[in-house]
Protein backbone atom coordinates (compact mmCIF):
# COMPACT_ATOMS: atom_id res chain seq x y z
CA UNK A 1 0.00 0.00 0.00
CA UNK A 2 3.01 2.27 0.33
CA UNK A 3 3.63 1.95 -3.38
CA UNK A 4 4.96 5.16 -4.95
CA UNK A 5 5.92 5.49 -8.58
CA UNK A 6 8.44 7.85 -10.20
CA UNK A 7 7.03 10.27 -12.75
CA UNK A 8 8.11 13.41 -14.55
CA UNK A 9 6.53 16.77 -13.77
CA UNK A 10 5.09 18.14 -17.02
CA UNK A 11 2.99 21.12 -15.96
CA UNK A 12 2.43 22.93 -12.71
CA UNK A 13 -0.84 24.73 -12.00
CA UNK A 14 -1.63 27.61 -9.65
CA UNK A 15 -3.65 25.44 -7.28
CA UNK A 16 -0.60 23.34 -6.20
CA UNK A 17 -1.37 20.51 -8.55
CA UNK A 18 0.66 19.19 -11.43
CA UNK A 19 0.51 16.96 -14.46
CA UNK A 20 2.87 14.06 -13.98
CA UNK A 21 3.85 11.61 -16.68
CA UNK A 22 4.39 7.99 -15.77
CA UNK A 23 5.32 5.68 -18.60
CA UNK A 24 3.45 7.75 -21.19
CA UNK A 25 0.33 8.21 -19.04
CA UNK A 26 -0.37 11.65 -17.61
CA UNK A 27 -1.81 11.89 -14.12
CA UNK A 28 -2.90 14.81 -12.00
CA UNK A 29 -1.33 15.04 -8.59
CA UNK A 30 -1.29 17.34 -5.62
CA UNK A 31 1.95 19.15 -4.79
CA UNK A 32 0.78 19.93 -1.24
CA UNK A 33 3.52 17.76 0.28
CA UNK A 34 6.40 18.99 -1.88
CA UNK A 35 5.63 22.50 -3.08
CA UNK A 36 9.15 23.24 -4.38
CA UNK A 37 9.19 21.22 -7.56
CA UNK A 38 9.95 22.38 -11.07
CA UNK A 39 8.84 21.20 -14.48
CA UNK A 40 11.21 18.42 -15.54
CA UNK A 41 11.76 17.12 -12.00
CA UNK A 42 11.02 13.51 -11.24
CA UNK A 43 8.81 12.94 -8.23
CA UNK A 44 7.43 9.93 -6.39
CA UNK A 45 3.68 9.70 -6.74
CA UNK A 46 1.64 8.05 -3.99
CA UNK A 47 -2.17 8.03 -3.84
CA UNK A 48 -2.55 11.22 -5.84
CA UNK A 49 0.19 13.14 -4.05
CA UNK A 50 3.79 13.81 -4.98
CA UNK A 51 5.61 12.82 -1.79
CA UNK A 52 9.28 13.40 -2.62
CA UNK A 53 11.51 14.76 -5.40
CA UNK A 54 13.99 12.28 -6.84
CA UNK A 55 17.57 13.39 -6.33
CA UNK A 56 18.99 12.82 -9.78
CA UNK A 57 22.63 12.85 -8.64
CA UNK A 58 22.14 10.37 -5.84
CA UNK A 59 20.18 8.18 -8.23
CA UNK A 60 23.35 7.49 -10.20
CA UNK A 61 25.52 6.47 -7.29
CA UNK A 62 24.58 2.83 -7.34
CA UNK A 63 25.86 2.58 -10.93
CA UNK A 64 29.04 4.42 -10.10
CA UNK A 65 29.63 2.04 -7.21
CA UNK A 66 29.12 -1.18 -9.17
CA UNK A 67 29.68 -0.53 -12.84
CA UNK A 68 33.44 -0.23 -12.61
CA UNK A 69 33.78 -3.15 -10.26
CA UNK A 70 35.11 -6.32 -11.84
CA UNK A 71 34.87 -9.45 -9.82
CA UNK B 1 16.84 7.95 -16.62
CA UNK B 2 13.28 6.96 -15.80
CA UNK B 3 14.30 5.68 -12.36
CA UNK B 4 12.76 2.26 -12.87
CA UNK B 5 14.24 -0.05 -15.52
CA UNK B 6 17.80 1.09 -14.88
CA UNK B 7 17.55 -0.53 -11.47
CA UNK B 8 16.74 -3.91 -12.99
CA UNK B 9 20.12 -4.36 -14.70
CA UNK B 10 21.00 -8.07 -14.57
CA UNK B 11 24.73 -7.63 -14.90
CA UNK B 12 24.97 -5.33 -11.90
CA UNK B 13 22.64 -7.61 -9.97
CA UNK B 14 25.09 -10.47 -10.55
CA UNK B 15 27.99 -8.35 -9.36
CA UNK B 16 26.18 -7.44 -6.14
CA UNK B 17 25.20 -11.06 -5.58
CA UNK B 18 28.80 -12.22 -6.03
CA UNK B 19 29.92 -9.64 -3.48
CA UNK B 20 27.23 -10.73 -1.04
CA UNK B 21 28.35 -14.34 -1.45
CA UNK B 22 31.97 -13.50 -0.96
CA UNK B 23 31.56 -11.52 2.28
CA UNK B 24 28.63 -13.31 3.93
CA UNK B 25 29.74 -15.85 6.52
CA UNK B 26 27.22 -15.76 9.36
CA UNK B 27 23.79 -17.36 9.34
CA UNK B 28 21.40 -14.43 9.49
CA UNK B 29 17.74 -13.42 9.41
CA UNK B 30 16.87 -10.16 7.68
CA UNK B 31 13.35 -8.82 8.04
CA UNK B 32 11.64 -6.67 5.45
CA UNK B 33 8.89 -4.70 7.15
CA UNK B 34 7.25 -3.32 4.03
CA UNK B 35 4.66 -5.26 2.04
CA UNK B 36 5.82 -3.68 -1.21
CA UNK B 37 9.29 -5.09 -0.50
CA UNK B 38 7.78 -8.52 0.21
CA UNK B 39 6.08 -8.56 -3.18
CA UNK B 40 9.13 -7.29 -5.07
CA UNK B 41 11.43 -9.78 -3.33
CA UNK B 42 9.15 -12.61 -4.45
CA UNK B 43 8.47 -11.24 -7.92
CA UNK B 44 12.19 -11.00 -8.64
CA UNK B 45 13.03 -14.34 -7.07
CA UNK B 46 15.50 -12.69 -4.68
CA UNK B 47 15.12 -15.26 -1.91
CA UNK B 48 16.31 -17.99 -4.25
CA UNK B 49 19.31 -15.98 -5.46
CA UNK B 50 20.76 -15.48 -1.99
CA UNK B 51 23.21 -17.86 -0.35
CA UNK B 52 21.45 -20.27 2.01
CA UNK B 53 22.86 -18.64 5.16
CA UNK B 54 20.79 -15.50 4.46
CA UNK B 55 17.15 -15.91 5.37
CA UNK B 56 14.58 -13.23 4.52
CA UNK B 57 11.56 -12.91 6.81
CA UNK B 58 8.47 -10.83 6.07
CA UNK B 59 7.18 -8.57 8.81
CA UNK B 60 4.05 -6.56 9.60
CA UNK B 61 4.39 -4.15 6.70
CA UNK B 62 1.03 -4.37 5.04
CA UNK B 63 -1.42 -1.81 6.46
CA UNK B 64 -4.39 -3.86 5.30
CA UNK B 65 -3.09 -6.93 7.15
CA UNK B 66 -2.41 -5.24 10.48
CA UNK B 67 -5.80 -3.52 10.63
CA UNK B 68 -7.80 -5.17 13.42
CA UNK B 69 -11.05 -6.95 12.60
CA UNK B 70 -12.89 -4.69 15.05
CA UNK B 71 -12.10 -1.76 12.75
CA UNK B 72 -13.58 -3.53 9.74
CA UNK B 73 -16.66 -4.28 11.85
CA UNK B 74 -16.88 -0.60 12.82
CA UNK B 75 -16.79 0.60 9.22
CA UNK B 76 -19.27 -2.09 8.16
CA UNK B 77 -21.66 -0.92 10.90
CA UNK B 78 -21.29 2.64 9.65
CA UNK B 79 -21.88 1.60 6.06
CA UNK B 80 -25.26 0.20 7.09
CA UNK B 81 -26.39 3.65 8.26
CA UNK B 82 -28.81 5.54 6.02
CA UNK B 83 -26.84 8.63 5.24
CA UNK B 84 -23.29 7.42 4.79
CA UNK B 85 -20.95 7.02 1.86
CA UNK B 86 -17.84 5.01 2.72
CA UNK B 87 -14.73 5.85 0.70
CA UNK B 88 -11.72 3.57 0.77
CA UNK B 89 -8.59 2.48 -0.99
CA UNK B 90 -9.37 -0.63 -3.00
CA UNK B 91 -7.30 -3.01 -0.88
CA UNK B 92 -9.70 -2.87 2.06
CA UNK B 93 -12.89 -3.87 0.35
CA UNK B 94 -12.47 -7.66 0.50
CA UNK B 95 -10.97 -7.91 3.98
CA UNK B 96 -13.18 -10.16 6.09
CA UNK B 97 -14.72 -8.60 9.19
CA UNK B 98 -16.29 -10.82 11.85
CA UNK B 99 -19.24 -11.78 9.67
CA UNK B 100 -19.13 -9.65 6.51
CA UNK B 101 -16.95 -7.64 4.14
CA UNK B 102 -17.42 -4.21 2.62
CA UNK B 103 -17.77 -5.92 -0.72
CA UNK B 104 -20.76 -7.89 0.57
CA UNK B 105 -22.28 -4.80 2.11
CA UNK B 106 -21.92 -3.03 -1.22
CA UNK B 107 -23.78 -5.81 -3.01
CA UNK B 108 -26.47 -5.47 -0.34
CA UNK B 109 -26.87 -1.80 -1.18
CA UNK B 110 -24.42 0.12 0.99
CA UNK B 111 -22.79 3.11 -0.73
CA UNK B 112 -19.12 2.15 -0.71
CA UNK B 113 -16.75 3.76 -3.18
CA UNK B 114 -13.17 2.93 -4.01
CA UNK B 115 -10.98 5.99 -4.34
CA UNK B 116 -7.43 6.39 -5.54
CA UNK B 117 -6.68 9.42 -3.38
CA UNK B 118 -8.02 11.22 -0.30
CA UNK B 119 -8.74 14.11 -2.64
CA UNK B 120 -11.26 11.94 -4.49
CA UNK B 121 -13.06 11.45 -1.18
CA UNK B 122 -13.07 15.22 -0.75
CA UNK B 123 -14.64 15.61 -4.17
CA UNK B 124 -17.32 13.03 -3.35
CA UNK B 125 -18.07 15.06 -0.21
CA UNK B 126 -18.45 18.23 -2.29
CA UNK B 127 -20.75 16.52 -4.76
CA UNK B 128 -22.94 14.92 -2.08
CA UNK B 129 -23.55 17.66 0.46
CA UNK B 130 -26.54 15.94 2.08
CA UNK B 131 -24.51 12.81 2.88
CA UNK B 132 -21.78 12.04 5.39
CA UNK B 133 -18.62 10.85 3.64
CA UNK B 134 -16.33 8.65 5.67
CA UNK B 135 -12.80 7.91 4.55
CA UNK B 136 -11.13 4.75 5.83
CA UNK B 137 -7.87 6.10 7.18
CA UNK B 138 -5.71 3.01 6.77
CA UNK B 139 -1.99 3.30 6.10
CA UNK B 140 1.50 3.99 7.34
CA UNK B 141 3.48 7.23 7.32
CA UNK B 142 3.56 7.25 3.51
CA UNK B 143 -0.20 7.67 3.41
CA UNK B 144 -1.00 9.61 6.59
CA UNK B 145 0.22 12.98 5.25
CA UNK B 146 -2.20 12.59 2.32
CA UNK B 147 -5.01 12.07 4.85
CA UNK B 148 -3.83 15.08 6.86
CA UNK B 149 -3.68 17.17 3.73
CA UNK B 150 -7.28 16.30 2.82
CA UNK B 151 -8.49 17.16 6.34
CA UNK B 152 -6.71 20.52 6.20
CA UNK B 153 -8.22 21.18 2.81
CA UNK B 154 -11.69 20.24 4.04
CA UNK B 155 -11.28 22.66 6.92
CA UNK B 156 -10.05 25.45 4.70
CA UNK B 157 -12.81 24.98 2.17
CA UNK B 158 -15.44 24.41 4.87
CA UNK B 159 -16.37 20.97 3.64
CA UNK B 160 -17.96 19.60 6.80
CA UNK B 161 -19.43 16.33 5.61
CA UNK B 162 -16.11 14.49 5.30
CA UNK B 163 -14.63 12.60 8.21
CA UNK B 164 -11.87 10.05 8.70
CA UNK B 165 -12.01 6.81 10.66
CA UNK B 166 -8.33 6.61 11.39
CA UNK B 167 -6.30 3.48 12.07
CA UNK B 168 -3.18 5.05 10.58
CA UNK B 169 -0.04 3.47 12.00
CA UNK B 170 3.57 4.35 12.72
CA UNK B 171 6.16 1.79 11.71
CA UNK B 172 9.21 2.09 14.05
CA UNK B 173 7.29 1.23 17.27
CA UNK B 174 6.15 -2.02 15.63
CA UNK B 175 9.76 -2.90 14.84
CA UNK B 176 10.58 -2.25 18.48
CA UNK B 177 7.71 -4.50 19.60
CA UNK B 178 9.01 -7.33 17.39
CA UNK B 179 12.52 -6.99 18.80
CA UNK B 180 11.23 -6.93 22.36
CA UNK B 181 8.87 -9.86 21.71
CA UNK B 182 11.96 -11.98 20.95
CA UNK B 183 9.95 -14.59 19.04
CA UNK B 184 12.20 -14.28 16.03
CA UNK B 185 15.83 -13.47 15.85
CA UNK B 186 16.25 -10.41 13.63
CA UNK B 187 19.82 -9.62 12.58
CA UNK B 188 18.98 -6.71 10.32
CA UNK B 189 16.05 -4.67 9.06
CA UNK B 190 15.33 -3.86 5.44
CA UNK B 191 13.54 -0.58 6.25
CA UNK B 192 10.57 0.72 4.26
CA UNK B 193 11.62 3.18 1.55
CA UNK B 194 8.48 5.21 1.13
CA UNK B 195 7.63 5.42 4.82
CA UNK B 196 11.18 6.73 5.18
CA UNK B 197 10.74 9.23 2.32
CA UNK B 198 8.39 10.92 4.81
CA UNK B 199 9.95 10.18 8.23
CA UNK B 200 13.63 10.13 7.23
CA UNK B 201 16.24 7.93 8.91
CA UNK B 202 16.29 9.27 12.48
CA UNK B 203 13.26 7.38 13.82
CA UNK B 204 15.22 4.12 13.34
CA UNK B 205 18.28 5.27 15.26
CA UNK B 206 17.17 3.62 18.52
CA UNK B 207 17.06 0.24 16.77
CA UNK B 208 20.73 0.46 15.85
CA UNK B 209 21.83 2.21 19.06
CA UNK B 210 19.86 0.32 21.71
CA UNK B 211 19.10 -2.99 20.06
CA UNK B 212 22.33 -3.20 18.04
CA UNK B 213 20.39 -4.23 14.96
CA UNK B 214 21.54 -2.77 11.61
CA UNK B 215 18.96 -0.93 9.50
CA UNK B 216 19.15 -0.10 5.79
CA UNK B 217 16.47 2.05 4.17
CA UNK B 218 15.80 0.34 0.89
CA UNK B 219 14.36 1.22 -2.52
CA UNK B 220 12.02 -1.08 -4.42
CA UNK B 221 13.76 -2.25 -7.56
CA UNK B 222 15.90 -5.43 -7.65
CA UNK B 223 19.23 -3.56 -7.53
CA UNK B 224 18.01 -1.52 -4.57
CA UNK B 225 17.01 -4.62 -2.66
CA UNK B 226 20.23 -6.49 -3.46
CA UNK B 227 22.39 -3.53 -2.57
CA UNK B 228 20.52 -3.09 0.72
CA UNK B 229 21.07 -6.75 1.56
CA UNK B 230 24.75 -6.29 0.71
CA UNK B 231 24.92 -3.24 3.02
CA UNK B 232 23.24 -5.17 5.85
CA UNK B 233 25.52 -8.17 5.42
CA UNK B 234 28.53 -5.86 5.42
CA UNK B 235 27.40 -4.19 8.65
CA UNK B 236 26.77 -7.55 10.29
CA UNK B 237 30.10 -9.04 9.18
CA UNK B 238 31.94 -5.87 10.28
CA UNK B 239 30.20 -5.99 13.64
CA UNK B 240 28.53 -2.59 13.13
CA UNK B 241 24.92 -1.54 13.76
CA UNK B 242 23.98 1.67 11.99
CA UNK B 243 21.12 3.21 10.09
CA UNK B 244 22.12 3.56 6.45
CA UNK B 245 20.16 4.87 3.51
CA UNK B 246 20.43 2.86 0.31
CA UNK B 247 17.43 4.62 -1.26
CA UNK B 248 19.21 7.97 -1.28
CA UNK B 249 17.48 9.21 -4.41
CA UNK B 250 14.21 9.43 -2.45
CA UNK B 251 15.10 9.48 1.23
CA UNK B 252 16.77 12.32 3.07
CA UNK B 253 17.88 11.84 6.67
CA UNK B 254 15.36 14.48 7.76
CA UNK B 255 12.51 13.08 5.64
CA UNK B 256 9.83 15.36 4.25
CA UNK B 257 9.40 18.20 6.73
CA UNK B 258 6.23 19.59 5.16
CA UNK B 259 4.52 16.21 5.23
CA UNK B 260 5.61 15.62 8.82
CA UNK B 261 4.25 19.03 9.86
CA UNK B 262 0.90 18.20 8.30
CA UNK B 263 0.77 14.90 10.20
CA UNK B 264 1.60 16.78 13.43
CA UNK B 265 -1.03 19.39 12.78
CA UNK B 266 -3.91 16.99 12.22
CA UNK B 267 -3.03 13.86 14.19
CA UNK B 268 -2.05 12.95 17.72
CA UNK B 269 0.05 9.89 18.49
CA UNK B 270 -1.91 7.21 20.33
CA UNK B 271 -1.54 3.57 21.35
CA UNK B 272 -2.76 1.34 18.59
CA UNK B 273 -3.90 -2.21 18.16
CA UNK B 274 -2.05 -4.17 15.45
CA UNK B 275 -3.64 -7.31 14.25
CA UNK B 276 -1.48 -10.24 15.22
CA UNK B 277 0.75 -8.18 17.47
CA UNK B 278 -1.70 -6.51 19.84
CA UNK B 279 -1.55 -3.11 21.42
CA UNK B 280 1.66 -1.20 20.68
CA UNK B 281 2.29 1.99 22.67
CA UNK B 282 2.39 5.19 20.60
CA UNK B 283 2.13 3.41 17.28
CA UNK B 284 -1.02 4.95 15.86
CA UNK B 285 -2.45 8.26 14.69
CA UNK B 286 -5.83 9.63 15.73
CA UNK B 287 -7.42 12.89 14.55
CA UNK B 288 -6.73 15.65 17.09
CA UNK B 289 -9.60 17.05 19.16
CA UNK B 290 -9.33 20.41 17.37
CA UNK B 291 -10.30 18.60 14.20
CA UNK B 292 -13.02 16.59 15.98
CA UNK B 293 -15.64 17.27 13.34
CA UNK B 294 -13.45 15.45 10.83
CA UNK B 295 -13.17 12.42 13.09
CA UNK B 296 -15.67 9.73 12.10
CA UNK B 297 -15.59 8.39 15.67
CA UNK B 298 -18.14 11.15 16.41
CA UNK B 299 -20.67 8.74 14.92
CA UNK B 300 -21.24 6.16 17.59
CA UNK B 301 -22.07 2.74 16.22
CA UNK B 302 -22.64 -0.56 17.87
CA UNK B 303 -20.54 -3.34 16.43
CA UNK B 304 -20.89 -7.07 16.66
CA UNK B 305 -18.60 -9.17 18.80
CA UNK B 306 -15.25 -9.61 17.09
CA UNK B 307 -14.62 -13.06 15.66
CA UNK B 308 -11.24 -14.09 14.28
CA UNK B 309 -11.40 -16.52 11.36
CA UNK B 310 -10.96 -20.06 12.70
CA UNK B 311 -7.56 -21.56 12.08
CA UNK B 312 -6.10 -18.44 10.43
CA UNK B 313 -2.55 -17.78 11.65
CA UNK B 314 -2.14 -14.31 10.16
CA UNK B 315 -0.88 -13.04 13.51
CA UNK B 316 2.12 -15.34 13.52
CA UNK B 317 2.74 -14.64 9.84
CA UNK B 318 2.79 -10.90 10.56
CA UNK B 319 5.28 -11.34 13.39
CA UNK B 320 7.52 -13.44 11.16
CA UNK B 321 7.14 -16.44 13.46
CA UNK B 322 5.78 -18.79 10.81
CA UNK B 323 5.74 -18.77 7.01
CA UNK B 324 2.32 -19.09 5.32
CA UNK B 325 2.80 -22.75 4.22
CA UNK B 326 2.95 -23.64 7.91
CA UNK B 327 -0.69 -22.57 8.24
CA UNK B 328 -2.91 -25.61 7.70
CA UNK B 329 -5.40 -23.54 5.68
CA UNK B 330 -2.81 -22.28 3.19
CA UNK B 331 -3.94 -23.46 -0.26
CA UNK B 332 -6.48 -25.66 1.56
CA UNK B 333 -9.47 -23.45 2.12
CA UNK B 334 -7.52 -20.21 1.96
CA UNK B 335 -6.59 -18.68 -1.39
CA UNK B 336 -6.76 -15.20 -2.94
CA UNK B 337 -10.18 -16.14 -4.40
CA UNK B 338 -11.44 -17.30 -1.04
CA UNK B 339 -9.29 -15.58 1.59
CA UNK B 340 -9.69 -16.44 5.26
CA UNK B 341 -7.40 -13.77 6.61
CA UNK B 342 -6.20 -10.32 5.59
CA UNK B 343 -2.70 -11.63 4.76
CA UNK B 344 -4.27 -13.48 1.83
CA UNK B 345 -6.60 -10.65 0.71
CA UNK B 346 -4.09 -7.91 0.26
CA UNK B 347 -1.87 -8.17 -2.79
CA UNK B 348 0.94 -7.13 -0.46
CA UNK B 349 0.06 -9.69 2.18
CA UNK B 350 2.69 -12.32 2.90
CA UNK B 351 0.25 -15.21 2.36
CA UNK B 352 -0.81 -13.80 -1.02
CA UNK B 353 2.84 -13.34 -2.04
CA UNK B 354 3.68 -16.94 -1.09
CA UNK B 355 0.59 -18.17 -2.90
CA UNK B 356 1.41 -16.36 -6.10
CA UNK B 357 5.18 -16.73 -6.31
CA UNK B 358 6.35 -19.66 -4.21
S1 LIG C 1 -2.94 -18.85 4.72
FE1 LIG C 1 -4.95 -17.84 5.01
S2 LIG C 1 -5.72 -18.72 6.90
FE2 LIG C 1 -3.51 -19.14 6.87
S3 LIG C 1 -2.56 -17.40 7.92
FE3 LIG C 1 -2.60 -16.88 5.75
S4 LIG C 1 -4.51 -15.70 5.51
FE4 LIG C 1 -4.69 -16.81 7.47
Amino acid sequence: MCLAIPGKVKKIFNDHTAEIEIGGIVKNASLDLIPQVAVGDYVLLHAGFAIQVIDQKKALEIFRAWEGKVN
Amino acid sequence: MKYVDEYRNKEIAQKILRQIKSISKKKINLMEVCGTHTVNIFRNGIRKMLPSNINLISGPGCPVCVTPISYIDEIIALSRGENFIITTFGDMIRVPGSTSTLEKEKTDGADIRIVYSTLDALKIALDNSSKEIIFMGVGFETTSPTIASAVLKAQKEKIENLSVLSVAKIMPPAMKALLEGKEVNIDGFICPGHVSAIIGSKPYNFIAAQHKVPCVICGFEPLDILQSIYMLVKQIEDGRAEVEIQYERAVKPEGNKIALDKIDEVFKVVDSNWRGIGNIPLSGLEIKDEFGKFNARKFIVETEETKEPKGCRCGEVLRGVITPPECSLFRKGCSPENPQGACMVSTEGTCAAYYKYN
